[in-house]
């Protein structure tokens, strides 16, 4: 039997870039074939070629063992094949129902027969197990539900080959687990999937087979140690094992990506420990009102070049936060989507107006009312949604770069330091080894990783007390990653408070020397690096009434 | 040059009709109509033609910020008309030039900062924002001249608009003055910078700790004052404050800077590109009068050219990024 969809030399050139290089393999009917490589390998140009959306420059396609080439997007739906990306393409002031028959509504002369519509719509939302009202508007669906919606799209239109690009990242623990059974439930049903992710654990949880790209080209396919299938293995060759993954995705071994380093200038070793018990879950639970909440603090450290946080509110926080962050120290926050730590971030940079509390650096009282006043006083942050909030996407890397520090170095405080300009760009892009071009590429063009380091230039021409990193790695792959880390713990090193917020597991305690768990707008506990594990940052990240684990 | 060009094939000349676009597609028209279009090279035609175009070229200038940090105004018609008007009103009361351009400019501050404020602080969208201002100022100005045109009767203010200076006409000058002025604010100065970050994502330059808010205040200040002095000089040339004058003002500067190449969307802007579009709109006016076409038939044609010049523009990008299509 012909695979499912078969990948044959394809090629895609790009004015100055060969994104994929004489690309083959095959996905089967039946499996979860995962695609892995870090940002910039080509998945994403694979998967638009897939999609329609690119004509490959060169080999072709088959699907079914039958050569086709898409001409537009229409025709790659009607073949059977549905993407489904990061940013969903669902309408949100439509209804569900409107939007999984979107474009062929059931209608009788133009005129959209509704009970056909939701029959038809509750039916497709039962085959996938879930339970939503098909008329709610989908801008009222939760992220995951949304991705459910997406799925069941998919399926309406008879999609055989589904591909999912990055489908978790945004998603909650629980979310996910969801969207796994209904992949799982996909594969049974004959369903070929094609499944893109950054997030190893994921891979080795879900998929039966692995392609790996680098620098557009194909590096390896072959078979995981899935574990409960049921499908007998496609091929007799070794299960790959996770190093291998990533050696085969970096083109080398990464013996440990965190490059975690015990710094002998910790402020807080003894003191912090000794003096001020660890919160836990319980004492919350009891609810003790934690508005002294400085009482389970340290008492003031050593280090006078602390940051030390009392009192915190605003909105998004549901009681005071307190905490310290010595000078080189990397203070991680972990806790659920929601939890409030970007909220926490924001406030603290002044980038959304705080309530109350205080913010002391070096024993200074800062007064932070705007982003501005933060940068002045050395508070820096790396948002979120980089997107969004990062970059400036049809500016240069030079001047995304320079976007904050140019206020600092222009002569006169009005014109523009073109040299010092030109000199800082070219240092700080190669000191971060951010692949780009020319420091004059439009920053849109980089990739996620590359995007994310031309943010921290943009902080490391500053400079720097205390940066603010919020999921500095989301979506970013392998290697670029462990350059981050780097970048952390050098930043640690010298001196600077280092305060990153992340939902991955391994990540937070991979680099953080203390852990605050964000639980419902509070911090339920602040634990050493020592006594942090992954079930109990999980415990005390849950939620209480219910419990729910996932 | 020519083996220069046939040994590199055909490369760099795609690269400089990439970077040059509508400079190129100028230089033709301009050509073109020296070649085919009788009168047009002359000196007297030039003249006009650069008087025709100063308006428009003066609050292209500011227009062109307003557009480059995502927002735009449509009020800058009603403004030239108040702010002639008003200027024409004081001068007659007063018998003071100084006190009626004073109140002219101070119109348009006004209005200037209202819309700023609106816009930036109160985040009501621009085109809503600027649409009310644009009947409110033009309700005033036919308020203070009471539907009429107001005859001005301090004779020396007359040569702002008539008067020459080696041979070309002082508006000219002053637009000129004004390009390079706004040209070298949007690439050589930390506003002009602030001015496209914020414009291509207002958030991120919020979180950079750029002043997000003052940056559109004082852009549509500026883009009030300019209005208001071009009103004023249109005052001098034609001798009265018109409350009628320059309905559509507005989209024609809109227009010119599209067609130079001007992100709706905000964030993309040259000063060359927009001047390249305020010409090409003005020679093509011109060899329209020339060679007498019909008001009605120029309006068709204007239009079709601002459409194919975007189209153009779409054409290129797509180029430039392969075949992503957005």
């Amino acid at each position: 039997m012909p695979p499912a969809l078969a990948f044959d030399h394809v090629s895609m050139a790009f004015p100055g870039v060969k994104a994929l290089d004489e690309v083959s393999f095959d996905v089967c009917a039946g499996s979860i074939h995962a695609l892995m490589g870090e940002n910039g390998a080509g998945k994403s140009t694979l998967l638009k070629i897939l999609s329609g959306a690119y004509p490959p420059s060169g080999g072709s396609l088959a699907i079914d063992g039958q050569p086709r080439a898409f001409r537009d997007t229409a025709e790659a739906l009607t073949a059977g094949i549905a993407v489904i990306y990061q940013e969903l393409h669902l309408v949100p002031e439509m209804s569900v129902a409107e939007n999984l028959f979107l474009g062929h509504l059931p209608q009788t002369f133009g005129i959209v027969n509704r009970r056909a519509l939701a029959e038809a719509a509750r039916q497709q939302l039962e085959l996938i197990g879930e339970d939503i009202n098909p008329q709610t508007k989908v801008g009222q669906l939760s992220l995951g539900q949304r991705q459910m919606v997406e799925i069941a799209k998919a399926l309406t239109r008879g999609a055989r080959i589904i591909a999912f690009d990055e489908p978790t990242s945004s998603l909650s623990d629980r979310e996910v687990r969801r969207l796994f059974t209904i992949i799982r439930e996909l594969r049974t049903r004959g369903c070929a999937v094609l499944y893109v992710s950054h997030r190893m654990e994921e891979i080795f949880e879900l998929c039966d087979r692995i392609t790996i790209l680098r620098d557009g080209r194909h590096v390896a396919t072959g078979r995981l140690p899935s574990r409960d299938t049921g499908v007998p293995p496609l091929d007799s060759s070794l299960p790959l094992t996770r190093d291998a993954v990533v050696q085969r995705m970096v083109g080398r071994t990464l013996a440990d990506i965190y490059n975690y380093t015990p710094r002998a200038s910790r402020g807080f070793e003894g003191t912090a420990l000794a003096a001020g018990p660890t919160r836990t879950a319980d004492d919350n639970r009891e609810g003790v009102p934690t508005s002294g909440s400085s009482t389970h603090e340290p008492p003031p450290t050593r280090d006078d070049r602390a940051l030390v946080v009392d009192g915190l509110c605003g909105p998004g926080l549901a009681e005071p936060c307190s905490f310290t962050v010595a000078a080189g120290e990397i203070f991680g926050f972990f806790g659920l989507i929601g939890a409030g730590r970007s909220e926490l971030l924001k406030l603290l940079f002044g980038a959304v107006p705080k309530t109350s509390g205080g913010i002391t650096f070096s024993g200074r009282e800062l007064t932070i009312t705007s982003p501005r006043h933060a940068i002045a006083a050395g508070i820096v942050l790396c948002p979120e949604d980089r997107k969004k909030e990062g970059i400036v996407p049809v500016r240069s890397v030079l001047e995304n770069i320079n976007l904050s520090a140019r206020r600092r170095t222009a002569r006169a405080g009005l014109f523009i330091h073109e040299a010092w300009e030109q000199t800082n760009a070219r240092e700080r892009t190669a000191q971060l080894r951010v692949k780009t071009p020319s420091v004059h590429q439009l920053i849109r063009n980089l990739s996620g990783g590359n995007q994310q380091k031309v943010i921290l230039a943009r902080w490391l021409s500053e400079k720097v007390n205390v940066i603010l990193l919020d999921e500095p790695t989301r979506g970013i792959d392998v290697g670029a990653k462990s350059e981050i880390y780097t970048i952390m713990q050098d930043l640690a090193r010298s001196g600077v408070c280092v305060i990153v917020v992340s939902s991955e597991l391994p990540e937070i305690l991979g680099v953080s020397d203390r852990i605050a768990v964000m639980r419902q707008g509070k911090i339920a506990a602040i634990l050493d690096r020592a006594e942090a594990t992954e079930e109990k940052l999980l415990k005390l990240a849950l939620p209480l009434e219910t419990g729910r684990a996932s | 040059m020519a083996t220069a060009a046939s040994s590199a094939p055909r490369k760099p000349i795609a690269e400089f009709f990439d970077q040059a676009g509508m400079l190129v597609v100028l230089a033709i028209l301009f050509i073109g109509c020296s070649v085919f279009v009788e009168n047009f090279l002359s000196w007297r035609n030039m003249q006009g033609l650069a008087l025709a175009v100063s308006m428009t070229g003066m609050v292209a200038c500011t227009m062109l910020f307003c557009l480059a940090a995502g927002d735009f105004d449509l009020s800058i018609g009603s403004v030239v008309a108040c702010a002639g008007v008003l200027a024409a009103v004081v001068m007659n009361k007063t018998e003071s030039i100084t006190l009626g351009v004073a109140a002219g400019l101070g119109i348009g501050a006004l209005v200037g900062v209202a819309n700023g404020y609106v816009v930036a602080k109160l985040r009501i969208n621009a085109l809503i924002t600027t649409l009310a201002t644009m009947q409110i100022v033009r309700g005033f100005g036919f308020i203070i001249s009471d539907g009429k045109a107001v005859g001005i009767g301090v004779e020396d203010f007359f040569s702002l608009g008539s008067s020459a200076l080696f041979g070309v006409p002082t508006p000219v000058w002053i637009t000129a003055v004004c390009f390079a002025i706004f040209g070298f604010i949007l690439n050589r100065t930390v506003f002009g910078r602030d001015t496209l970050a914020v414009g291509g994502n207002s958030e991120a330059s919020h979180l950079a700790g750029i002043a997000v808010d003052r940056v559109k205040i004082i852009i549509f200040t500026a883009q009030g004052v300019m209005a208001a002095f071009a009103g004023i000089v249109l005052a001098s040339r034609i001798t009265s404050g018109q409350p009628n004058t320059s309905q559509g003002f507005e989209l024609e500067v809109i227009s010119a800077c599209v067609l130079g190449g001007v992100s709706l969307t905000g964030g993309v802007g040259s000063m060359a590109f927009v001047i390249a579009g305020v010409l090409i709109m003005g020679i093509v006016q011109n060899a329209m009068n020339l060679l007498n076409v019909a008001t009605f038939y120029q309006y068709v044609a204007r239009g079709l050219i601002l459409l194919a010049a975007v189209l153009f523009d779409r054409w290129k990008r797509r180029k430039q990024c392969g075949t992503r299509g957005i």
